[in-house]
């Protein structure tokens, strides 16, 4: 399998990137990582006539707290983050979800702006950034901007980046005492899209409350979704787990999925269920912690 | 359209020009004629293909080769000198690690980088750190030993250093 | 157990000799299909059906001729001109090359686009414009035989419905009777889905015809190149392909596993379009053209197994409905349309048994080819295990004790089976009891009872197979006439090293090792001293090919026979050299020494370094011998493997805590490479039971025909394997031997679905069938609680 034609461009700033992208419109692409993408345009569902390159960028690749943040450049590895010492011993939501995420080597390529520009319910960080309440950040012809997570995912493949946008960062919240994540996937083996995948973050206070909680969940919804209801239901009270046991309920019945070769849509209303309870139990065992 | 591209491949460098639509598996078995990187999907999913890209193992059916502009490549073929056996070459040896040979190339590069980032690995450890690279005739068990025999061997060399 | 006979550096049998083959695949230097380049090659990609069932109305070429770098576009009509768009299979069916009028099933050859480059010969395929009249498949094999049902193939003369044929073996009445007066009956349908070896290296060829020469060289990826070098000149004979002006080369293969023994429609367009354009011509396939043509299984078994109420079984009885696609293609023996079924009788001692089967055409692709095993093994073994332990829950007895209860025993071997086999050997008890010792199965009986008491879901699950193989003695084996035999051919040179070569092809198992040590345990010539060739039709002796475990079997006891001719001109040459008369010689492995004075000897270097240098006067010249080994029966490699698994009630999670797998394949003769074998078919054994099986939908699209969904276990899937050996030598082989490399694809999917099932057996759950999955455990037990 080939891709059709296209003519390559490297961009070497953000400002070249977007000005290639302003000189070519509609029929360009940015690539980063490329592994959605060229598979993509292998199988000729996707034909761009201009693939901008905005993997040589330099300086988009880090990984740093930042007063109440923590920053991830956005060409920064999956392979990065796993071997990152601040991510697996204080944010390790991230080390359970890139394990599960495709295999070695596509990570090494493979890029957490990426994961999440692409807007693919399926892919994995998204679940993540709603739980955590991530902050992309984008840099376009007007300059950079702020998108709150819950404004950036539009539909399927959509998300809120105008053609020329620039996905340069990601910021979540900064790990502190009482707070923690968890991630898990159903997959039908290593390295599969998720049958169902639910992120959970959570913060507590020093009486144990709960005061922020985020519930995101991996393809069983055309759009990255969250559990509104269970998260309002569990803010501002003591988690307990008979409240585990509702939410779970709720995520079964909220989830929006559909049946196909992963397994019906009962199954996976299910699995959304017990993947659910299992991590807020984890979650809270870690903001414990 | 054509872009000039320079890489270092196995040590050597090489300029040509390329189509920004050449894969590089294509460019390495093809243009350089190194044969021993093999394809065997289309999707990212048999890691036949994999090479170390600056040093990482990276699926070269899904890399544009133009991309690889002033990178430095290692194939199978650059592992090591001809005649010598790198350990993991040797130890897909003596542990019976390859049967057909096809996924072999791969699985080799794949474990260089596995052993590079942890150079002790537990056999579940190289269970997921092989994942991505298929293999239908050996049912892993000796490739898992291989990589072991190779990762105490190379540990042994880098302290006698 | 097996004693080796010779030293390690002469490395005969018994001995785990690394392999001889390695070196080259460890550097990169291996040298497959794709990795071959002829000046002026071009490249042939295929365009194909995106419908199950439709007309062809009109294949426009202009759009694609105009792209720079294509030459030509190959259409039915193209090759009817020549008689050349159908071709035959080798169960007397008939097959496109090219559709000239109507495709049938999805992804379907429709054109060929030649080209200067891979890349060019893509983009004309995009170009080509192909106008479709769809039509309703059938997909459901059991609505192809419905009386309103469409005529599929009308071009077949005499073809009145959509049954290929119905087969059947043993005494239908006498089981019947047998079965409506048993005690204990028990029923189940079973079906063995589609599914697909995706052999990590994809089909693929280089077609070369020379004009001026009128030779054509193909290399070929394929387990048979001589049966495929005759196939060629049978179809294309007419045209001037003449048999002595063919060459088939099949390179290393990355995997064959059965999916390269067939002749792909597309190797035909190959070779036809390298003869009309005179250039070399490659076509490679891609893994998604892989995964959609062919298959293996796709058998519908209805299985009924009567007992005594103690469980001592007394009949079996099969009725399958096999759905071949809408070309019967298996490749079978002639004589064998259904393979060797009628093994499905088991390992157990009883009367009756009938077999029947009915193969109908759907419009899905064409195959019925092997997946690691020997032709429909697996299917038969699945039936009997399936039911041998739906009667142990039945009747509330341990499926090992039912087993060893109702095994045929040591002593009556040969043993004939009630539908016609004659196995060679075997003591299933003693693999049994082993594999119960290494796995602890008392423990985990007691361990599973405690577990059911606090309502966790674990299982055990055994399978006690007897597999047949090495086709096969020429009065019952043929493959389009010729007999199944095979092949060596030995050279030792006048330095006393050897050179042989066979008509066999690896594609893995490691047979440069392996007959190197079969020649060194016969010969005393170190095997490192020897080099074994196959693959070339102009040099290799005729054989039939590697599948089926048919090498050892066959090419492996003609190199042994061989051999024994060499060593006996040997030792009239030795008595030559020390001068005393021939039946004064005795031989001690790799010298020849004088009766009662063992310091008087030659060693069989010096015997050949004679053969042209100091010949005795009369003899021929030289040191060398061929043998075509036709086998007198087939042999019967047999197994017990014990699987224990955890299920998880709420997700349907099943977890592979042990796999414990004892093997007979009777002498052994590289133990390393035997271990390895049978990790691998265990690793393809876990694969259809847990995650293989192509999948279609109601219109006959194939929804997983690729890697991201048709679900090859990785490292992680795949447990860590246990393996053991009973020996059983087969009296009737030269070596002892059996065969191997399938009997772990055979035996690990009904231990495996026994393992689970027995976990879900306190839910109520009787069957499954595979791949058992996450999901369908999930939906089994919603369905039950």
């Amino acid at each position: 399998m080939i891709p059709a034609n296209f003519t390559y461009h490297k961009a070497t700033s953000v400002k070249d990137a977007i000005a290639l992208s302003q000189t070519h419109g509609e029929e360009a692409k940015y690539m980063s990582g490329g592994h959605s993408l060229l598979p993509m345009m292998k199988l000729r569902f996707a034909t761009p006539e201009h693939i901008i390159d905005i993997s040589k960028i330099e300086g988009l690749s880090y990984i740093k707290e930042e007063g109440d943040l923590l920053k991830i450049g956005a060409l920064t590895t999956q392979t990065e983050m796993e071997h990152s010492a601040l991510i697996r011993e204080n944010y390790p939501i991230f080390s359970d979800a890139i394990k599960l995420t495709a295999d070695p080597s596509v990570r090494n390529v493979g890029t957490i702006g990426g994961n999440i520009a692409h807007g693919d319910a399926a892919n994995d960080q998204p679940a993540l950034m709603l739980a955590m309440r991530a902050t992309v950040i984008a840099e376009g012809t007007d300059g950079q901007k702020s998108i709150p997570i819950d404004e950036f995912f539009h539909g399927f493949y959509m998300t809120a980046l105008e053609p020329s946008d620039v996905l340069v960062e990601i910021q979540v919240p900064k790990t502190k005492k009482g707070s923690g994540g968890a991630y898990h996937k159903v997959e039908r083996k290593v390295g599969d899209y998720a049958t169902a995948g639910v992120a959970v973050h959570v913060e507590l206070d020093d009486s144990g409350v709960c005061r922020e909680i985020g519930i995101g969940l991996t393809n069983v919804s055309a759009v990255p979704m969250r559990l509104d209801r269970g998260e309002e239901l569990l803010r501002g009270k003591k988690i307990t787990d008979d409240l585990i046991e509702q939410v779970g309920t709720m995520a079964g019945e909220d989830c929006e999925p559909s049946s196909d070769l992963r397994g019906s849509e009962a199954y996976k209303r299910s699995i959304v269920n017990t993947i659910t309870k299992r991590m807020l139990n984890k979650a809270l065992e870690r903001a414990q912690q | 359209m054509k872009h000039e591209i320079t890489v270092t491949i196995n040590g050597e460098s090489v300029t040509a020009e390329v189509d920004s639509r050449l894969l590089l598996v294509h460019f390495i078995r093809e243009n350089l004629d190194l044969t021993g990187t093999h394809i065997g999907c289309d999707t990212s999913n048999c890691g036949a293909c994999t090479i170390l890209l600056d040093g990482k193992s990276v699926k070269s059916c899904t890399y544009l080769a133009v991309r690889a502009d002033g990178a430095e490549i290692t194939t199978i073929e650059g592992v090591a000198a001809e005649g010598t056996n790198h350990p993991l070459q040797q130890a897909f040896h003596d542990q019976h690690g390859l049967h057909c040979g096809f996924c072999t190339p791969g699985m080799i590069m794949r474990s260089l980088d596995l052993l590079k980032n942890n150079p002790d690995p537990s056999e579940e450890e190289i269970r997921w750190g092989i994942s991505g690279n298929l293999c239908r005739c050996t049912g892993y068990n000796n490739i898992v030993k291989s990589v072991q025999q190779a990762a105490k061997e190379m540990q042994n060399q880098s302290e006698t250093v | 157990m097996f004693k080796c006979k010779t030293s390690a550096e002469v490395g005969g049998m018994g001995h785990s000799v690394k392999r001889k083959e390695d070196a080259r695949f460890l550097h990169g230097k291996g040298n497959y299909v794709d990795d071959v380049k002829l000046p002026g090659m071009l490249t042939m990609v295929m365009v194909r059906s995106p419908y199950a069932y439709a007309k062809i109305k009109s294949i426009k070429k202009d759009k694609a001729l105009a792209i720079p770098g294509v030459l030509a576009v190959i259409t039915g009509e193209d090759l009817a001109q020549y008689n050349l768009h159908w071709m035959p299979t080798l169960l007397s069916d008939t097959q496109m090359v090219l559709p000239t009028d109507t495709v049938m099933h999805q992804s379907q050859e429709v054109c060929a686009v030649i080209a200067t480059d891979r890349y060019v010969a893509v983009d004309g395929a995009e170009a080509v414009e192909v106008d479709y009249e769809p039509m309703q498949a059938i997909v459901d094999p059991y609505k192809a035989l419905d009386e309103d049902a469409p005529l599929l193939r009308p071009d077949k003369e005499g073809q009145k419905d959509n049954q290929i044929y119905h087969w059947e073996r043993g005494d239908r009445a006498k089981t019947d009777a047998v079965i409506a007066n048993a005690d204990v009956v028990v029923k189940e349908r079973i079906y063995l889905p589609r599914i697909h070896v995706a052999s990590i290296e994809t089909c693929g060829c280089v077609a070369s015809y020379d004009k001026d020469t009128q030779k054509l060289l193909v290399y070929l990826t394929t387990q048979a190149p001589h049966a495929i070098r005759t196939v060629v000149a049978l179809v294309a004979g007419h045209v001037g392909l003449s048999e002595e002006k063919i060459r088939i080369i099949s390179p290393d293969i990355g995997g064959g596993f059965g999916g390269k023994v067939p002749v792909y429609p597309a190797y035909v367009v190959a070779i036809a379009a390298s003869f009309l354009i005179g250039k070399p011509v490659k076509w490679i396939e891609d893994r998604s053209e892989n995964l959609v043509n062919g298959f293996a299984r796709d058998y519908h078994m209805d299985c009924e197994l009567a007992a005594t109420k103690d469980g001592k079984i007394q009949a079996f009885k099969v009725s399958t409905l096999a759905d071949h696609g809408y070309t019967d293609s298996s490749a079978n023996p002639s004589k064998y349309p259904t393979g060797m079924f009628s093994i499905c009788t088991g390992s157990y001692d009883y009367e009756h048994a009938f077999a029947e089967l009915d193969a109908v055409y759907t419009n899905k692709a064409p195959g019925g080819v092997a997946y690691r095993c020997s032709f429909r093994v697996t299917e038969a073994v699945h039936a009997i295990e399936r039911m041998v332990d739906k009667l142990a829950a039945k009747i509330d007895k341990d499926p090992a004790l039912l087993r060893l209860e109702n095994f045929i025993k040591k002593e009556q071997f040969p043993y004939d089976s009630p539908l016609g086999w004659s196995y060679d050997s075997g003591d299933y008890e003693a693999t049994l009891k082993k594999a119960m010792d290494m796995v602890g199965y008392d423990d985990y009986k007691k361990e599973q009872a405690e577990k059911r008491k606090e309502g966790k879901l674990m299982g055990i699950g055994l399978c006690t197979f007897t597999e047949v193989v090495g086709a096969g003695p020429s009065k019952d084996f043929d493959i389009l006439g010729i007999a199944m035999f095979d092949s060596a051919e030995i050279r030792v040179h006048p330095t006393g090293k050897a050179m042989a070569r066979f008509g066999t092809k690896s594609q893995g198992q490691g047979h440069e090792t392996t007959y190197a040590q079969i020649l060194a345990e016969e010969l005393g010539i170190p095997y490192t001293d020897i080099e074994i060739e196959e693959g070339d039709t102009d040099t290799a002796p005729y054989g039939l090919g590697t599948y089926a475990s048919r090498s050892t079997p066959t090419a492996g006891a003609a190199a042994a026979i061989a051999a024994r001719k060499l060593k006996d001109k040997g030792k009239k040459i030795a008595a030559h050299l020390l001068e005393v008369s021939e039946e004064d010689i005795e031989w001690e492995v790799g010298k020849y020494f004088v009766k009662g004075a063992p310091e008087k000897s030659k060693t069989i270097q010096d015997v050949a370094f004679a053969a042209y240098t100091n010949i005795p006067p009369g003899m021929e010249p030289g040191f060398e011998a061929t043998h075509y080994y036709d086998p007198p029966n087939l042999t019967f490699p047999n197994g017990a493997y014990i699987c224990v698994v955890e299920v998880e009630q709420e997700t349907g999670a099943i977890d592979v805590k042990r796999f414990v797998a004892i093997d007979d394949c009777g002498n052994i003769i590289n133990p390393m490479i035997v271990e390895g074998q049978v990790h691998g078919g265990l690793t393809q054994g876990i694969a259809p039971a847990m995650y293989e099986g192509i999948e279609y939908d109601d219109e006959g699209n194939v929804l997983n025909g690729t890697l991201m969904d048709y679900l090859v276990p990785t490292a992680v899937e795949s447990p860590h394997w246990e393996t053991g050996h009973t020996i059983t030598p087969s009296p009737h082989h030269p070596l002892g031997a059996k065969g191997v490399a399938e009997s772990p694809t055979v035996g690990a999917p009904p231990a495996i679905a026994n393992a689970i099932i027995d976990a879900l057996s306190p839910l109520g759950i009787e069957h499954l069938d595979i791949p058992i999955t996450p999901a369908k455990v999930w939906e089994a037990i919603q369905a039950h609680t």
